[in-house]
């Protein structure tokens, strides 16, 4: 790799972190303006989505972006760094944030919003805070980002400034808050006084410093204080936050926010506790119980669910805990399902999103028991949907099928049949709660219309237009995952590539006996 | 010449300030006057810092009387940081204070105002750097006796009473302070720190030096505010006049705290306070309660000067947890913390001087919807209040931080989630004010109302952007603190 390649690439993350915040600041001195005020989003979205795909290619090639720290105080800096994981993410977030700005335009204008120059600002600051987290190269940088994107989703959540939205707010705020204060913050400082260091790095940072006793405290720590992975019974803010407009909704569940916790606890079992080292230690175990109990609990309670909405958040509540779950199944192949799980449920929940904001926008429809007929007046909206649904069960030829398969190949190869079971237990739950809809709105017919309400066609074409591509994504992503796959498989190889140079003869032999270890816990 | 000086003007130029304000008598010539000094004094702290940063430890010998004899001016790091933020905070809230005076106090009585001000701040810096255990006293009484008196200029009679009350809980402290004080000089002959400091370590009266730590612990733990000694501070603060709440909260504690970790590291020394007598049981007691307590009532304040009063002595509770931790880097966060506590109560305080100037009130439910029509003011009361609950990027994490290390340190992981979840009901007092001020509508009345004048604003501004940037680049803040953590720590070993 040549010198001047590497300082371009350094360049360009630089760029994608100052284009988001930038906009940030560009957006209100358009309040007055909306159409100056939209092109400047959709102009930094399309501007951050090049760069993004840029640096893609530079690190496919091999090439390790990153920008010279920013030291806080000794032992506390500021510094961006992107390993395959965070490209993945964000690749995915910038991609979504174009489609979001597209919807968000039509959905804010359609509904006649109020305060929508504060939205778009906020917005724009929940993007710049994704890409600090995709991009921080230490735990630190990655807990800033974090909390940045907490507070600047605040704002957005409680956007429509009534008691329901000050009470989901509350909760949203508080949950947030309180776990990542509570259980992160101390259990990264603990990292930095055991491990002497916060940087990620390939194969872990706590191999051969702590106890097996203690490394099953951190993991606690870790995994319950990322609230945003919403594992419960820390989840509760996911389903309050549904009294936001569905853009945000959008944002929260597939562009930006429980992504960045899933993706949180991927980094932080890959990079600081080392895949390996915790499949040894063996007082990892629980989380697969913990994230399987939330896969089957959350998927049971989404099907009592009529709010559509409340339904997608539960399911989004079930499907994160795939990705925790192909995580703790400790196995790289499943790793790798983990990364493209996170990529495929993105794209697919945000046609799911985008479509039920586009019912609610044409017919103010919010619940499943009134959608008949609905698919025949708003047949884009509610075929995307289909899809979206489809992604989510994990039938070919969607996304969704492309996660599970990983994930099942880790678990049957490393012959954990506790979450083989889960993962067909719950797609069994998620056709059930999934297909009643598609149903109910094609081939239900609707009532008679109520005097005095017009018949409703499908939503403005922006909404159309969004959902539509997104639905396309949700297939095309099955047809041509080589790009999520290649950088999955890139971390995945890099933490071995990285521990053989150290100790030369340990990882043939510590991935024996923990595959062992595995089958006799199992079985 | 003036360069070697430096010390005492830090002191005299404020107090000869306060004088002239009072000979002028007319309130916009004692602003004026006032502005100058403190600005003069602000741009002194900033010498002598730069000045112990490259030669060490300044003696300075007052009226060339050589210590032990003569009083004894001696700066290090932890005391030239202390000045700088008095004077630095008092030079930025003087633009402020104009507007806010004017409308808050009688205006035959604005010269009195300023003077008590500025004799404030002489006191302060006095009590900073004074290496006399008696001249502290003295200074102790100057600050106090001028803070009473601008307490009782505030808007309503109740502010008599608080003035009242702090004056009595203030003499108690101040009495307990000399009785300590003068234990120690029957005990070595002396009062200047480093000499007593090196007659205990051979004195064989270790019951009278042990009895002198309780008194003093005692007396400047009511300067302190420490729980449960806290009692005056709500009252005082929100009664007194905006400009003397902010700097009040933004100075006055910060320097007793100082006195404090100075008589403890280097006069008696680590052996004398954390071996032989429990101040770290003690300490760590009260200072838990404080967070805990202290907070829990801040949730349930209607009135928000109080709601940050009551802040104020939970955050007093993070400083003297840092003395306890008995390390360096508890020590560190201790100090870190007087100068970001600083900050943040001050933008805090500035934008609640902001709101009582637009609205007359500083009541949550008469702030209703308040953040759409002033959005600047409460933008700023916002972060400040993340710096309050100790969100990264701010100057919050930074202290919260070395708390937390030093916990970890010692082993004791319990505090360490103590600290933490005691920040969090931070979110639940600093929410209450947002959701008044975000999520109802601006009433007719309200919607009339915008942001203060440029004066009041900038200062407020300054401040805020001060939490953020000290939150981003501790280097200057955290950087000094922990190289006078150390030195405290070295001075005595």
């Amino acid at each position: 790799m040549t010198g001047g390649l590497l300082a371009n690439s350094d360049t360009l993350l630089g760029l994608a972190l100052a284009v988001p915040a930038i906009a940030s600041l560009l957006i209100p001195l358009f309040g007055r303006q909306p159409n100056l005020r939209e092109t400047v989003t959709l102009v930094s979205a399309a501007i951050l989505f090049a760069l993004v795909v840029m640096l893609t290619g530079q690190v496919l090639a091999g090439d390790i972006p990153g920008l010279p720290p920013m030291q806080i105080l000794a032992g506390l800096e500021i510094r961006f760094e992107i390993e395959p994981l965070g490209m993945l993410f964000a690749l995915v977030a910038s991609t979504l944030w174009i489609l979001n700005s597209i919807y968000s335009i039509g959905y804010m204008r359609g509904n006649d919003e109020p305060r929508q120059t504060p939205f778009y600002v906020c917005f724009a600051v929940a993007i710049f805070a994704t890409m600090g987290v995709a991009f921080s190269a230490n735990l630190f940088t990655l807990f800033l980002f974090y909390e940045l994107l907490t507070i600047s989703t605040y704002p957005l959540v409680t956007h429509k400034a009534n008691d329901e939205a000050k009470a989901s707010g509350r909760i949203y705020l508080v949950l947030l808050l309180a776990t990542s204060m509570l259980l992160l913050l101390p259990a990264i400082i603990w990292t930095g006084v055991i491990a002497g260091t916060l940087d990620f790095a390939p194969g872990g940072i706590l191999a051969g410093k702590v106890t097996p006793a203690l490394m099953g405290v951190l993991l606690f720590l870790y995994i319950y204080g990322i609230g945003k992975a919403a594992l419960i019974p820390v989840h509760f803010w996911l389903p309050a936050a549904m009294v936001a407009p569905t853009p945000v909704s959008a944002l929260l569940h597939a562009v930006a926010v429980v992504k960045a916790g899933v993706f949180t606890v991927v980094k932080v079992v890959v990079y600081v506790f080392g895949v390996d080292t915790l499949a040894s230690a063996g007082t990892g175990d629980w989380l697969a119980w913990a994230a399987g109990a939330t896969v089957i609990i959350a998927s049971i309670v989404a099907l009592r669910q009529d709010n559509l909405k409340k339904r997608l958040a539960f399911s989004t509540v079930s499907q994160l805990s795939y990705v925790v779950l192909a995580t703790a199944i400790l196995t790289p192949i499943s790793v790798i399902g983990a990364a493209m799980h996170i990529a495929a449920h993105a794209v697919s929940k945000i046609t799911l999103f985008f479509a039920a904001g586009s019912v609610y926008t044409a017919a103010h429809i919010t619940e499943v028991s009134r959608m008949a007929g609905v698919g025949r007046r708003m047949p884009w909206t509610m075929g995307a949907f289909a899809i979206g649904a489809l992604s989510m069960i994990g039938v070919p030829p969607t996304a969704g099928f492309l996660g599970k398969w990983f994930m099942l190949s880790g678990a049957m190869e490393s012959q954990q049949w506790m979450p083989v079971m889960v993962i067909i237990a719950s797609t069994v739950l998620n056709a059930a709660y999934f297909l009643p809809i598609v149903y109910v709105a094609f081939f239900k017919a609707p009532p008679e219309p109520e005097p005095g309400h017009e018949a409703h066609g499908e939503a403005p074409w922006p909404i159309v237009l969004a959902l539509t591509i997104t639905a396309i994504g949700t297939i095309m992503l099955f047809f041509f995952p080589q790009v999520p796959l290649a950088l999955a498989e890139m971390m995945m190889a890099s933490g071995i590539d990285q521990a053989i140079p150290v100790e030369p003869a340990v990882p043939a032999e510590t991935i024996v006996p923990a595959e062992q270890q595995g089958e006799g816990s199992t079985q | 010449m003036i360069a070697q000086h430096v010390p005492i003007l830090a002191v005299m130029v404020p107090m000869f300030g306060a004088l002239l304000a009072t000979l002028v008598r007319r309130g916009d010539v004692a602003w004026a006057i006032g502005l100058a000094t403190t600005l003069a004094t602000a741009a002194l702290a900033v010498l002598l810092l730069q000045r112990v940063l490259i030669e060490g430890v300044v003696s300075y010998a007052i009226g060339g009387w050589a210590p032990p004899v003569g009083i004894e001016y001696r700066v290090d790091l932890a005391n030239a940081l202390v000045v700088l933020i008095v004077s630095a905070i008092s030079a930025l809230i003087m633009p402020y204070a104009r507007t806010s005076v004017n409308a808050e106090i009688a205006s035959d009585q604005h010269a009195w105002f300023y003077t008590m001000y500025l004799l404030c701040m002489s006191g302060l810096n006095g009590i900073a750097l004074t290496g006399d255990a008696f001249n502290a006293f003295v200074f102790l009484e100057i600050s106090s006796l001028s803070t009473y008196v601008m307490i009782a200029l505030g808007q309503s009679r109740r502010s008599l009473l608080s003035a009242y009350q702090y004056l009595i809980m203030g003499t108690i402290g101040a009495t307990f302070y000399v009785i300590g004080a003068g234990l120690l000089f029957t005990v070595t002959g002396s009062l200047n720190f480093v000499d007593v400091a090196e007659r205990i370590a051979t004195s064989p009266y270790d019951r009278a030096v042990l009895t002198s730590i309780a008194f003093i612990t005692v007396g400047i733990g009511l300067k302190v505010a420490l729980f449960p000694l806290h009692v005056w501070l709500p009252n005082a603060y929100a009664k007194a006049p905006s400009v003397a709440t902010a700097l009040l909260a933004a100075t006055a504690t910060k320097v007793a705290v100082y006195l404090l970790v100075r008589l403890y590291f280097s006069v008696y020394g680590i052996e004398m306070v954390f071996v032989r007598q429990p101040v770290v049981e003690v300490l760590l007691v009260l200072s838990v309660a404080a967070m805990f307590f202290a907070s829990f009532v801040a949730v349930f304040e209607i009135n928000t000067k109080r709601l940050l009063a009551y802040s104020s002595v939970a955050q007093v509770g993070y400083m003297t947890l840092g003395i306890s931790l008995a390390s360096v880097t508890g020590l560190t966060g201790t100090l870190v913390h007087l100068a970001n506590h600083a900050m943040m109560k001050g933008a805090a305080f500035l934008a609640l001087g902001a709101v009582a100037y637009r609205i007359g009130s500083v009541n949550i439910d008469r702030m209703q919807g308040i953040g759409r029509v002033m959005p600047i003011t409460m933008g700023c009361f916002v972060v400040a209040g993340l710096s309050l609950i100790g969100v990264p990027g701010t100057v919050g994490f930074v202290s919260k931080y070395y708390l937390v290390l030093g916990a970890f340190e010692k082993g004791w992981w319990w505090l360490a989630f103590l600290i933490v979840a005691s920040s969090l009901i931070a979110v639940f007092y600093v929410g209450r004010v947002v959701e008044a001020a975000w999520f109802a509508k601006p009433d007719v009345e309200m919607a009339q109302v915008k942001d203060p004048p440029l004066s009041m604003l900038v200062p407020m501004i300054v401040l805020t952007a001060a939490c953020v940037f000290f939150g981003l680049d501790a280097s200057l803040t955290a950087g000094i603190a922990g190289q006078a953590a150390a030195a405290l720590f070295g001075g005595v070993q």
